[in-house]
């Protein structure tokens, strides 16, 4: 079994420390990378990649560090993309709208964690993926936010604080590439920090991390919080991005998959894990779409499924452990 | 002085089989006492009862003047009780520093201080140098050890220790008896269950015998082997003639 | 709302939620016995449907016949899925929790598109069967004789799992889902009773495919919808309870059916979710699951 902790760690202060520089080394490389690109096609690749990372991301703060698989992101990130879009339909910025987005969906993630966290075992996998389905029901019915067809903003001129752009891409790049790194930022400091280490024990073996003070509802409560929160802030930029949101598009359980799979690709429980699994989810599940799957001959499906068995299988810990493999097989040479 | 630990008149019963019934027993500050009986006699019980992992039916459970019955787990080890678990729960994925860290946590809310009480724990239970392994990669002592080094990193004034001793190799068995007579030389305060009588009476102050329930008798070590009727009842002809 | 409606609208509910309960009853088991949630149970279902819907196309065999060889080929199925899949899921050490949701889940995707892939995205329905079209008249209740056949062979194949399950296999599966480790000590093969186990529950949701295929429409999609009401179903019910989940499975038909009466058929799940949620707040263990 690879494990980051059996390398000849220097202080873990230090590994910290290091994990951090090479991350915002990754951002600023992406930056300055994505600076250059001014093909629209690549472009929106590396937008939309850089959106499921900061997604993912936020799935791991209670998917993997904190161990409470959910299947119902969807949700969050439905309620974030709605809010947002109802309110550039009010007028209301969209730069006020994403607090907003992000606090009904940590408050949403929340309610559903406060009766289920109480329960052990499957139950919060199943209640994340029941409840994700009945609010997707009930918006395709529900008129007030267009139902089945959902709500359409039109192009108002460029503005910063509506997050509207037609000429060129690069501030919605800017907009995810914050976003994204926001999150990591937040991922790596939690991941020193008191309650990264409650969301581990509470993990590995809940009843060890009680024996040690450790507030085993709270601290998952918070993990839901958190994870909510960004994924629906998620949500809302992508909205400000594509100005079109419907249930099928924003909240179809399809997307909750979409969402832990770079997580559980990359390696849940890791900072890289999220970005890594983005980078290799996003333009394989493009390029499946735009070449293989045609008009659902389903093989893209097969592909896709497929590949979370293997991984899961031959990999749980994800693709970063190769990475790590890779450095120790370097530094032993 | 007031005792440490208080249980008087504990009971609790699952499905309507009674598990404990009435246990009463005091614990003073510095004291080792140990806790024996048989297989099913409720020891498992009553120590879920102090940590807080089981909620006794009746009965008060008073820590440091402190009426703590039914607290949780939680609020339990943060009034100041630690604990071992029978069967070794540790936290796989981290390694052995991480495991005790979670435990520093919660005295230094920062890295920095909760990293060095850590360390400090790990020097006083012989783990330093281990400190980067990964927990799932110890020894079975070297993991028992590990369960006593996160419980001290809470900074305990009592500990509770269930079958820390049993399954380990005679010298394994005697580097941890060192331990434990090192940390009580500290000012610690230990509840031990334990199987092994040949280790466990040298080691402790009293000791309190279980059976179905139950309290059979509390004494010293020496009284409860003059009681030879109680020991070949409920632990056969070999301890009895110990 | 008059009687005959009444009547109506609890019988349709009835025959459909044990059909559910057919369905939950198989997720159920193999959860109470291998504590694992199999994520593809929908899809096993969907393939069912297909089996059913081919053997009527090749061979002409009517769906009530089809009903045990189905069984036979999902009990078949879930042996191999066992063997190939499940077992090493159960081993793994890393990331427990994420590799036995997941498996399951990508198994789920992968059926899925392969249906898609062999038959296509449309609907299919069984054109002709010796059921179709006919009804029974039940004083002012009239039920259409697929649906009514569904129910029966529900209910039957209910009565047939509790006597399996008091059977000796029975009790060698009951002694493996109390503890794991200690029934090798008395001579149960513990990988047998997890296979065979594994095998009655998607054997169970076989049945219920056969049936289902009878009278409803076919597509890669259908089980998804299913699996939703099945997660409901065991939750409500509690989990690894299978006369829980024959009760639960009867709630959500009448619930659901009522809900499409009283409000419109396309919110008839509205009912059943806030059911849920209800249960979720008021009595999270399910409202026949055991206190924790």
């Amino acid at each position: 079994m690879s494990h980051p902790h059996a390398l000849p760690a220097p202080s873990l202060l230090l590994a910290h420390r290091r994990r951090g520089l090479a991350l915002a080394g990754f951002f600023l490389l992406l930056l300055l990378g994505g600076a250059g690109v001014s093909d629209p096609y690549t472009a929106n690749l590396l937008i939309i990649a850089l959106l499921f990372a900061g997604l993912a991301q936020s799935w791991n703060l209670l998917g993997g560090f904190c161990g409470q698989i959910s299947l119902g992101h969807a949700l969050y990130f439905g309620l974030g993309a709605y809010l947002t879009t109802l309110a550039r339909l009010d007028h209301i910025p969209t730069l006020a709208a994403l607090p907003a987005a992000a606090l009904v969906g940590g408050a949403a993630a929340v309610l559903i964690g406060l009766p289920v966290f109480r329960l052990t075992g499957h139950h919060y996998a199943i209640a994340t993926l029941v409840i994700a389905e009945a609010v997707y029901l009930l918006f395709l019915n529900w008129d007030w936010v267009g139902a089945a067809s959902g709500l359409f903003v039109s192009y108002q001129g460029e503005s910063w604080l509506d997050l509207s752009f037609r000429t060129s891409k690069f501030p919605y790049l800017l907009a995810m590439l914050l976003y994204a790194g926001g999150i990591t930022a937040l991922a790596w400091a939690l991941s020193a920090a008191r309650l990264g280490y409650d969301w581990r024990a509470v993990r590995d073996d809940p009843a060890a991390a009680a024996s040690l003070g450790v507030g085993v509802h709270q601290v998952k409560l918070l993990a839901a919080l958190l994870s909510g929160a960004g994924t629906a802030l998620g949500g809302g930029l992508y909205a400000a991005y594509v100005n079109y949101v419907d249930p099928d598009s924003v909240m179809a359980s399809r997307l909750s998959i979409e969402i832990a799979l770079p997580a559980v690709m990359g390696g849940v429980g890791t900072l890289w894990g999220p970005l890594i699994g983005a980078a290799v989810e996003v333009p394989v599940s493009e390029f499946s779409r735009s070449y293989m799957g045609g008009s659902g001959q389903g093989f893209d499906l097969m592909v896709y499924g497929g590949l979370i068995m293997a991984i899961a299988l031959f990999r749980p810990e994800g693709l970063a452990s190769l990475l790590a493999g890779l450095r120790r097989r370097g530094r032993t040479a | 002085m007031a005792a440490l630990l208080e249980v008087e008149g504990v009971s609790k019963a699952f499905g309507g089989l009674a598990a404990l019934t009435d246990v009463s027993f005091h614990l003073e500050g510095g004291e080792i006492l140990g806790l024996i009986g048989p297989n099913g006699a409720g020891k498992s019980t009553l120590f879920g009862c102090i940590a807080g992992a089981i909620r006794p039916d009746r009965g008060r459970i008073r820590f440091a003047g402190r009426d703590i019955t039914g607290l949780g787990a939680e609020r339990i080890a943060r009034a100041g009780i630690g604990r071992t678990f029978q069967v070794m729960r540790s936290f796989e994925t981290l390694s052995v520093l991480e495991n005790v860290l979670v435990g520093s946590f919660r005295r230094h809310r920062r890295l920095r201080p909760a990293l060095a009480a850590s360390r400090a724990v790990l020097e006083r239970t012989g783990l330093l140098g281990r400190e980067n392994v990964p927990a799932a990669a110890l020894t079975p002592a070297e993991k028992r050890r590990l369960e006593i080094a996160r419980a001290l990193a809470l900074s305990p004034r009592l500990l509770l220790l269930d079958e820390t001793l049993t399954g380990l190799t005679p010298r394994e068995a005697e580097e941890g008896v060192a331990l434990l007579r090192a940390l009580r030389a500290e000012g610690l305060t230990l509840l031990m269950v334990e199987h092994v009588m040949e280790i466990l009476l040298p080691l402790v102050d009293r000791v309190v015998v279980l059976d179905l329930g139950r309290v059979l008798t509390i004494g010293t070590p020496e009284e409860i082997v003059r009681h030879p009727e109680t020991l070949r009842a409920y632990f056969g002809e070999r301890h009895a003639r110990g | 709302m008059s009687a005959a409606d009444l009547a109506q609208v609890a019988a349709s509910g009835l025959l459909i939620g044990l059909l559910y309960a057919l369905i939950a009853a198989g997720l159920s088991l193999i959860f109470g016995l291998m504590d694992v949630v199999n994520f593809a149970h929908g899809e096993l279902l969907m393939l069912a449907m297909y089996a059913t819907f081919l053997l009527n196309r090749a061979a002409g065999l009517d769906p009530l016949l089809a009903t045990p060889l189905i069984a036979l080929f999902l009990f078949a199925l879930g042996l191999v899925l066992y063997r190939g899949l499940m077992a090493r899921a159960l081993t793994v050490t890393v990331n427990r929790g994420m590799v036995q949701i997941f498996i399951t889940f990508g198994l789920a995707i992968f059926l899925r598109g392969a249906a898609q892939f062999a038959f296509g995205a449309e609907f299919r329905s069984i054109p002709k069967s010796w059921l179709a079209n006919e009804s029974a008249r039940l004083g002012p209740v009239i039920l259409p004789w697929p649906q009514l056949a569904a129910g029966l062979i529900a209910f039957l194949a209910f009565l047939l799992l509790f006597l399996v399950l008091r059977s000796e296999f029975g009790r060698a599966l009951e002694a493996t889902r109390e503890d794991r480790e200690a029934v090798a000590l008395i001579g149960i093969d513990r990988e047998r009773i997890f296979a065979l186990g594994f095998g009655l529950g998607t054997g169970a949701v076989g049945i219920a495919g056969a049936a289902l295929a009878a009278f409803y429409y076919i597509s890669p999609d259908v089980g998804a919808n299913f699996a939703l009401i099945a997660y409901v179903t065991v939750a409500l019910g509690g989990f690894g309870s299978l006369a829980g989940a024959l009760l639960a499975g009867i709630l959500i038909g009448e619930v659901e059916a009522f809900t499409a009466f009283l409000l419109t058929p396309s919110l008839k799940q509205l009912g059943m979710f806030a059911l849920y949620v209800a249960v979720l707040a008021l009595r999270p263990q399910g409202l026949f699951g055991a206190r924790q």
